[in-house]
């Protein structure tokens, strides 16, 4: 329990996906201009990933690892070749799903968050958490708590530079760092205070 | 023709850069870039999954329904991805290690599905080529000009080659260790944006808002 704890705190703060790899910065940068918003895309995220990562997870395990097909009495396949295609698959698939559940269950949700659904199938923070799943090689359970905690660690992020650049509207910034120059300064400071955290976990 | 071809090279180096215009494909640029070997082969790898899927989806850009358009390009995209992944684990491992999920979060980096979607399906199968070898060059110059500032402040090295010898072993220079943390990726991508839009202009972005300076306020 402890551990899946240190793992959750660690996800979340100290590889903070966007402020310490510099994932998903297309989407960070581009929708990060309102709170409200930048709130959307971060639920949105957080939902993608705690679903996609374990469900990579179980793939990975049982069909794409060397050595995975075991069960079906095929143990010399090595078919880790193919999960880069696998992953984007699910992920894709996983997206369209939950972009149905929400349209028929909860259809106010789907209003707000409507555009976003589609945006993340190709956000590198989700297929990166994946990746990183694979590399570390995670549990079942340690991929569940990874892909949430991941997710709501964007999330975070993208919500603090989105009020931070309400704020910024009002302020008198030199014309060439002007919109995109200056919100690559605050991310910076931002990735700067994280590193704080770095002793955590 | 040749001008076509030449323009569409020449470009997305500073005119129209994929990083410091377009906003694409920043996720990677800033992971690989602690020292210059890496994105080096960073570099090459986009590179070419730019241009050879410019051109394949150009080649078949005519039979392509329109509604699963995006899931055929991703295809492609990580079908090439796949190939240079394993290339690069047969033969430069070491530096495949260091570059680890990177190269496969080529197929979620921005430029190639943005230029895929944005150029590719609808020009010719050349001038896509030249319009990713030209995307992939723009994306790479920013790279280099990073990954070289990081790892000549923070090693004192270039290419793993020692130009400056550090205080430890006796020399004059002090390792900036914080030129190897993410923050300052971040400030010298600002800087290197701010410095192209000092020179062009056009490219500065209007502020959505200006302050209005209350009558006889700036005599105070």
């Amino acid at each position: 329990m402890n551990d899946l704890m240190a793992l959750f705190v660690r996800s979340v703060f100290v590889e903070n996906l966007a402020l310490s790899f510099f994932l998903g910065m297309c989407t960070f940068l581009a929708v990060s201009k309102r709170v409200d918003t930048a709130f959307g895309v971060g639920v949105a995220m957080t939902a993608v990933q705690t679903v996609t990562v374990p469900i990579n997870n179980l793939l990975y395990v049982y069909l794409l690892a060397p050595g995975a097909l075991a069960w079906a009495g095929l143990n010399h396949i090595d078919l880790s070749f193919l999960s880069l295609i696998a992953f984007i698959g699910v992920i894709a698939a996983m997206v369209q799903v939950l972009e149905m559940t929400l349209e028929f269950h909860v259809p106010k949700l789907h209003q707000s968050l409507g555009i976003f659904l589609p945006l993340i199938t190709v956000n590198c923070a989700i297929l990166g958490g994946s990746l990183f799943m694979v590399e570390r090689s995670y549990s079942f359970i340690e991929s569940l708590v990874y892909g949430f905690g991941s997710g709501l660690g964007w999330a975070l992020a993208i919500v603090m530079l989105a009020a931070i650049r309400e704020r910024l509207k009002y302020s008198d910034i030199p014309d060439g760092l002007q919109g995109l120059g200056i919100t690559f300064v605050i991310a910076g400071l931002m990735s700067l205070g994280f590193m704080g955290f770095a002793g955590l976990g | 023709m040749l001008a076509n071809y030449w323009k569409a090279l020449t470009t997305p180096l500073i005119n129209e850069n994929p990083l410091t215009l377009q906003i694409l494909g920043i996720c990677s640029a800033l992971a690989v870039t602690t020292s210059l070997d890496t994105a080096l082969v960073m570099t090459i790898a986009v590179t070419c999954v730019l241009a050879f899927s410019g051109m394949f989806i150009s080649l078949i850009r005519n039979y392509l329904p329109h509604s699963v358009r995006i899931i055929i390009q991703i295809t492609i995209i990580a079908s090439l991805v796949i190939i240079v992944d394993l290339i690069l684990k047969a033969f430069f491992f070491e530096i495949g290690n260091r570059l680890s999920v990177f190269v496969g979060l080529i197929v979620t980096n921005c430029i190639v599905l943005g230029r895929a979607e944005g150029f590719a399906i609808r020009n010719g199968v050349v001038e896509s080529f030249f319009d990713g070898v030209g995307n992939g060059l723009g994306y790479g110059l920013i790279l280099m000009i990073v990954g070289a500032i990081r790892e000549l402040f923070g090693h004192g090295s270039l290419f793993g080659y020692q130009l400056l010898i550090p205080a430890s072993q006796g020399g004059g220079f002090e390792p900036l260790h914080l030129m190897l943390l993410p923050p300052s990726a971040f400030f010298i991508i600002a800087g290197i944006i701010w410095f192209i839009r000092r020179k062009r202009p056009e490219q500065i972005e209007k502020p959505e808002f200006s302050v209005r300076v209350r009558p006889g306020a700036a005599e105070k």
